[in-house]
């Protein structure tokens, strides 16, 4: 029973670890309707600069803020140069470029930091922590908090402001938009740019439990991509539940299910995709789009 | 379509057969072996400088750096080494085409130091049929001494995981006898190799192992695994994994508050990871860890402050690697196997052929390694080809690794093994 509980805690921890980035690949898809296969290199190429400034000296919350604000500039740069020449070119192509952004990305910050694994300050206390048995650090609960308060932002940026308003129906309704005076170009830059930002938060999250080194988020963005797909790929909220529901599940199933045992983890996480897009392709929260023949 | 492919074709044909015949008219009476002039040893080797394993690129920039030294001495036997150092990316695929091409084109003497077991795995049977000595493979997978038989071109050189795993079966069960023991392995032939050692060394006693719990190299991270080995009562615990890996081990272990008595596999056990453990989990996640060494640590300087050996790497690694961190073991490990190729090139003497190095490089005994540990030989014979078989186990305290008990040799276990 005890055992239970800490398994579904730790499957939390790690659940809101492919939340966090989840959330970043749904933005994009959000603004583009693709997937974003360098996001998770961003992320880290973002964490290293957070790193490179906490050696500088900068507090850890301080050098988290300058990097989002420099992950953002980033992500707007990348679609306005890399993007841009090929946004109107069909979807796969872009899918493709994201592709050689991944290798590019990846072999940059191999080439300015190296390959050795380094250790990356955590921003909550170390101390371990313990209710009724149940071991978890503040590590743990600071991630999932952090994504919380992060899509919480994102939704009201979304609902509650003109520019997010704009994005979104840029995102929709692209010609339209551009009939309305909407400079459906930009707003896909700031989609680049609040991905690229939300990637960043994302990755300091992650680092200190999975190391910082340029490989870190490769394993984590298979995850992702099951969790944005489980929890609907166009929701934010899918995102995180999904992250979260994810990490549970393939914990439990891991620990629980002998045919699955620790060997099977990432089959079953691929497995979840399948399903999902079979049954359900909208996901848990993703609205069921349904069209008139 | 087809005439000017069949052209280049036929010219291509050509130009062999008319290398091939002026080939066969150059060719001296002797038939010495490729890679061996009167001024040059060609030697090719392959490392991760890019992929996930790259930290190990380290060593063959060790290796070089050596090399460098003893060609500004003036070679061995008075001939420069030249030392063909590719990027093989730790993938086997890549290596294979890279072997191919050194020996085939660059006409290599031998290959020395690939490195990863599946990469060299991948290379020996190439290197075997065409009798191209493949020399102290970087990695310590049981099958390099086991399988000479089959392979009699394949050597390996540092202590092989199944004597290490063993070592501290030994050690557990002295200092332990009542212990728990949980394990964490990566799934695959690497921890597998250690099981097996683990198994053997328990003898008996192999009901004291309580809880296996094994990871997948695409697991993000082995929380999971923790808390399942955590709550199996598990009061003594062995890692056998990748660095990167070994270190969330040691950290998590830690935030979990779980207080084991922990054994770490050396592969991991390099200072730059335990210093990120450190700093990730605080001292208590690596204090009082238990590994083995067999090299000297670059890391440990008050230990090592007036030994000849260290004080000969750090003047190597001033001249020829500058701005690299001199702590990382890597570098000595590379300048380390460096030195054991040079010293078996230099016993093979001025008439140099491969058959002639493959019968030195089994019939060693080498004891005045400059890095290995004090104590510890490199030794082989034609029938026993496990270079270094003696290790200490060491504990980690702080800084560095204090060495603890007497320098131990699993010659003994591995012949009874076979």
């Amino acid at each position: 029973m005890h055992d239970l509980a800490q398994q579904i805690v730790s499957g939390l921890a790690q659940g809101s670890i492919f939340a966090s980035l989840a959330l970043a690949l749904v933005l994009i898809y959000r603004a583009m309707g693709i997937i974003n296969f360098a996001q998770g290199e961003l992320a880290m190429f973002t964490t290293y600069i957070a790193w490179q400034l906490t050696q500088m000296g900068l507090p850890i919350w301080l050098a988290f803020a300058a990097t989002v604000v420099v992950a953002f500039a980033g992500g707007v740069a990348l679609e306005r140069i890399v993007i841009r020449p090929v946004e109107r070119a069909n979807q796969l192509t872009i899918v493709i470029v994201t592709l050689g952004l991944f290798i590019s990305i990846n072999g940059l910050a191999g080439w300015f930091w190296g390959y050795i694994v380094k250790a990356f300050p955590t921003p909550f206390p170390t101390t371990p922590l313990q209710i009724g048995g149940v071991a978890f650090s503040a590590q743990d609960v600071g991630v999932i908090v952090v994504s919380v308060v992060t899509l919480g932002l994102i939704s009201l940026f979304f609902q509650k402001t003109k520019l997010g308003l704009a994005m979104r129906a840029a995102a929709l309704y692209p010609e339209q938009s551009r009939v309305l005076g909407i400079r459906v170009g930009w707003m896909l830059a700031l989609g680049w740019g609040l991905a690229s930002a939300v990637g960043a938060i994302s990755g300091i999250m992650i680092a200190p439990v999975v190391f910082l080194d340029p490989n870190m988020m490769q394993s984590v963005l298979v995850y992702a991509f099951a969790a944005a797909v489980l929890g609907g790929i166009e929701s934010p909220l899918g995102a995180v539940v999904g992250g979260l529901v994810l990490g549970v599940v393939i914990n439990l199933l891991g620990t629980y299910v002998d045919a699955i045992g620790n060997e099977l983890r990432l089959a079953a996480a691929l497995a979840i995709i399948v399903v999902v897009l079979l049954v359900r392709p909208a996901g848990l929260f993703g609205r069921v789009t349904v069209q008139r023949v | 379509m087809t005439s000017p492919v069949r052209k280049a074709a036929i010219g291509i044909f050509a130009a062999a057969f008319a290398l091939a015949a002026t080939g066969s008219t150059i060719a001296p009476v002797s038939a010495a072996d490729p890679g061996v002039t009167d001024t040059e040893i060609v030697l090719g080797g392959s490392h991760p400088y890019s992929g996930p394993a790259s930290g190990y690129g380290n060593i063959g920039k060790g290796i070089g750096a050596y090399f460098s030294y003893v060609n500004d001495k003036g070679g061995v036997n008075g001939r420069k080494i030249k030392y063909i150092d590719k990027d093989d990316g730790y993938s086997p695929p890549q290596a294979v085409q890279l072997v191919h091409q050194m020996v085939e084109q660059d006409k290599v003497f031998a290959i020395f130091d690939t490195l990863g077991t599946a990469v060299n795995t991948a290379i020996r049977p190439y290197l075997n049929q065409n009798g191209v000595p493949q020399l102290f493979v970087a990695t310590g997978a049981s099958t390099w001494g086991h399988d000479y038989q089959k392979f009699p071109w394949t050597i390996g050189w540092q202590p092989d995981y199944q004597a290490e795993a063993a070592l501290y079966a030994h050690d557990i069960l002295l200092n332990h006898p009542k212990a728990k023991i949980g394990v964490l392995y990566q799934n695959d032939d690497y921890g597998e190799d250690y099981n097996v050692g683990l198994k053997r060394g328990l003898g008996k006693h192999q009901d004291m192992i309580v809880k296996m719990a094994s990871y997948e190299t695409t697991d993000p991270s082995v929380g999971s695994q923790i808390s399942t080995l955590k709550a199996s009562g598990a009061d003594v615990f062995l890692i056998f994994a990748t660095p990167k890996f070994a270190i969330q081990a040691m950290v998590i272990t830690a935030q979990q508050s779980w207080h084991p008595t922990i054994y770490l596999n050396n592969v991991s056990g390099a200072v730059p990871f335990m210093n990120a453990a450190a700093k990730a989990g605080g001292l208590s996640a690596v204090n009082g860890v238990i590994s083995t060494i067999y090299l000297k640590d670059p890391a440990n300087h008050a230990r090592y402050a007036g030994d000849a050996g260290m004080k000969l790497y750090n003047e190597i690694m001033t001249k020829y690697l500058p701005s690299a961190d001199k702590d990382d073991g890597n570098y000595l490990y590379g300048v380390s196997i460096a030195y054991t190729m040079c010293d078996v090139l230099k016993r093979a003497g001025k008439d140099l052929t491969r058959k002639k190095v493959m019968d030195i490089a089994t019939n060693l005994v080498e004891k005045d390694n400059p890095w290995a540990y004090p104590g510890v030989m490199i030794r082989t014979s034609p029938t026993f080809r496990y270079p270094i078989t003696q290790m200490i186990t060491a504990k980690w305290l702080t800084t560095g690794w204090s060495p603890t008990g007497l320098l131990v040799d699993t010659r003994a276990m591995t012949m009874a093994e076979k």
